[in-house]
């Protein structure tokens, strides 16, 4: 198996993690206690039904949501005790994302899109420019620096999504559901590359789908039911 | 991320045009309505007091009056007055009897009804008036009352076209005097009278053959410059009060008019406008800064999935609240500068038309930019704190 890889302290670990919505009577269990680690340069799938808690586990990954107890480690960092701002640190420096919906602004070029987390982080303009080429031609988008996303394909909406995601170098790359909104040939090509730069980067990845062959790609595919973690599969998926 | 957030906001302001100009519109009404009526205030203000100045600065009049009480007649000056107030009150600079009276004058067929001015020694100076062509009275002249006249530049021209008055003559009511010089162009009054349509006459003469008696309607003062002006009006009263025997419980029967009260009475009346218009345009710009505050709630709602993207992404709540509070400066100030320069551009029309200076005072205009910067901050800070604030989560859900 994949055993050596996930050597030293994990990179992200969870745990008892709770997330519940509402008070009283109308109280939802959205997680109801879960323990994940993920080593550093792992590709792992969180998959499950809708309701389940993949995507509430996910927001909590991607520090948009906060845990109603339990302990998130992210790297040395206890993300439990960061405040808001802390927490859009970590987005900044440590995280990227992608979504189904690719989220690019519109009526902004490609290149303007993949600038915007170095903008955040107060990369000076000049070299914004190189690292967004430099981004866009990794993902195979180079000579299109100056399309806004409404002329661009699916496809290459969600290359221009990754590119920004990765630009600022993360330490974890997150992708909801990244080819839900793309046909089969196109889901596969950005699986690959996807795949490229866990393997070429040892980016730590972690994804959510529904679709098995997609999950397929990850070197662990978690398991979710009912906020609770189900399984976790090893698919021998080398890495 | 300053320079990044003024960018952004440029461009989005932009994308919206039409509308970001209605929603400044407010702003420029308000701005426009401060600078213009400053601009013309100013300049009316201006033309008023360059008229009084064009008096002489720190002119006094003084006329006879009628004292209060039974029995009590108007005593006439006569020219010993005015040189008492020159011998005994210090800070006088020029102290001159005048003497005027509307008359027909009359050269070859053209004739003319002008103020004929019979002037002491010193009108010319204590009304900084001064002789471009020709010369003025001598004191010899002055004292013998010679037939010699000093013409306005109304008076010449309506007389004499562009021929030369000097050595022409010209019949002034009842007697032929020479013209010996030409008055400066001094242009309208603050009351609206042509000050050049004017001929000056040596008191003397006037008195001989136009008045027939001593006396003189009033004396014009002109006071030195940097003196205090209320000690030596109240010294001239006193000098006035003994030569007219005026005993402690009596009434002043002369009244003191100092150009510097004329004036402050124009711009007090100016400033009264001002302040009323001013009001009308405060209103305006509140209009103008719920227009702003209005448009950036619908904005912040508009863009809430690219708020949802920017938060993703790792902006801060802060830096969402700056991206937006620019934005608002932004509109604001661009309707600042839209009605400053409209404002500037009327002002500069209406000025020329109306015969003001045209005179901007650009600390207004600064403090007027600035104001609607301080505009676009206040009603900008709660549709800015209302986006800052949004769940990422649920702003990247949003449609």
């Amino acid at each position: 198996m994949t055993e050596p890889r996930r050597q030293g302290l994990p990179l992200i670990r969870l745990r008892g993690v709770e997330r519940l919505y509402g008070q009283g009577d109308a109280r939802v269990v959205a997680l109801g206690g879960i323990d994940l680690d993920v080593w550093p340069g792992e590709f792992v799938a969180l998959m499950g039904p809708s309701g389940s808690g993949k995507s509430t586990t996910m927001n909590i990954l991607g520090c948009l949501d906060t845990p109603t107890r339990g302990s998130y480690r992210l790297g040395d960092v206890e993300v439990t005790e960061l405040d808001n701002d802390g927490r859009a640190l970590l987005r900044r420096h440590t995280l990227g994302f992608v979504f189904q919906g690719f989220h690019l602004l519109p009526r902004v070029t490609a290149q303007e899109n993949v600038e915007l987390p170095l903008v955040y982080q107060g990369v000076p303009a000049h070299e914004r420019r190189l690292r967004a080429r430099e981004a866009l031609a990794q993902v195979g988008l180079a000579g299109r620096e100056h399309h806004v996303p409404s002329e661009l394909s699916g496809g290459q909406q969600q290359r221009v999504a990754i590119a920004r995601a990765i630009v600022a170098r993360p330490k974890v790359l997150l992708a909801d559901e990244p080819t839900g909104n793309l046909d089969t040939a196109r889901s596969h090509e950005i699986m690959a590359l996807i795949t490229r730069f866990n393997r070429e980067r040892h980016l730590t990845i972690v994804m959510v789908t529904h679709e098995p062959d997609i999950a397929a790609y990850a070197q662990r595919v978690v398991h979710f039911r009912d906020g609770h973690i189900e399984r976790i599969e090893d698919t021998g998926e080398a890495a | 991320m300053l320079g990044n957030a003024l960018r952004e906001a440029i461009r989005s302001l932009g994308r919206n045009a039409l509308r970001s100009f209605l929603t400044v519109l407010g702003i420029v009404i308000g701005v426009g309505a401060v600078i213009a009526m400053v601009t013309l205030g100013r300049g009316a203000t201006q033309a008023v007091s360059d008229q009084i100045s064009s008096l002489g600065s720190n002119i006094v009049f003084l006329r006879p009056s009628r004292g209060f009480g039974p029995g009590q007649n108007v005593v006439p000056f006569k020219v010993e007055d005015a040189l008492a107030i020159a011998r005994e009150v210090p800070g006088v600079a020029w102290s001159t009897p005048v003497s005027l009276r509307t008359l027909t004058v009359v050269a070859g067929n053209q004739s003319w009804s002008t103020t004929v001015v019979g002037a002491g020694e010193g009108y010319l100076e204590a009304r900084r008036w001064e002789i471009i062509k020709g010369r003025g009275f001598t004191p010899s002249e002055l004292r013998a009352g010679v037939a010699s006249c000093i013409v306005g530049q109304t008076v010449a021209r309506e007389l004499f076209g562009n021929e030369d008055p000097i050595g022409q003559r010209m019949r002034v009511d009842k007697f032929s005097c020479e013209i010996i010089g030409l008055l400066d162009a001094k242009g309208q009054s603050a009351m609206g009278t042509d000050q050049d349509d004017i001929v000056l006459i040596p008191l003397r003469t006037y008195q001989r053959r136009i008045s027939g008696t001593t006396d003189v309607d009033s004396i014009q003062l002109s006071l030195a410059d940097g003196v205090d002006n209320e000690r030596v009006l109240e010294d001239i009263r006193l000098v006035l009060r003994e030569r007219r025997h005026l005993s402690a419980n009596m009434e002043d029967n002369f009244r003191l008019i100092d150009s510097k009260e004329i004036e402050r009475t124009l711009t007090s009346t100016t400033r009264m406008l001002t302040v009323l218009l001013g009001a009308v345009a405060g209103i305006s710009l509140l209009v103008g800064g719920i227009g702003i505050m209005n448009i950036m709630l619908v904005s912040v709602t508009e863009r809430t999935r690219e708020i949802g993207i920017r938060l993703a992404i790792g902006a801060r709540a802060a830096d969402v609240m700056l991206q937006f509070l620019v934005e608002a400066v932004v509109l604001a100030l661009l309707g600042g500068a839209i009605g400053i320069t409209l404002a500037l551009v009327f002002s500069l029309v209406a000025a020329q038309k109306l015969g003001f200076p045209f005179s901007p005072d650009y600390g207004i205009v600064l403090i007027a930019a600035l104001f609607s910067g301080a505009i676009g901050i206040v009603f900008g800070f709660f549709p800015a704190r209302r986006a800052a604030r949004l769940d990422p989560i649920e702003a990247l859900r949003h449609e």
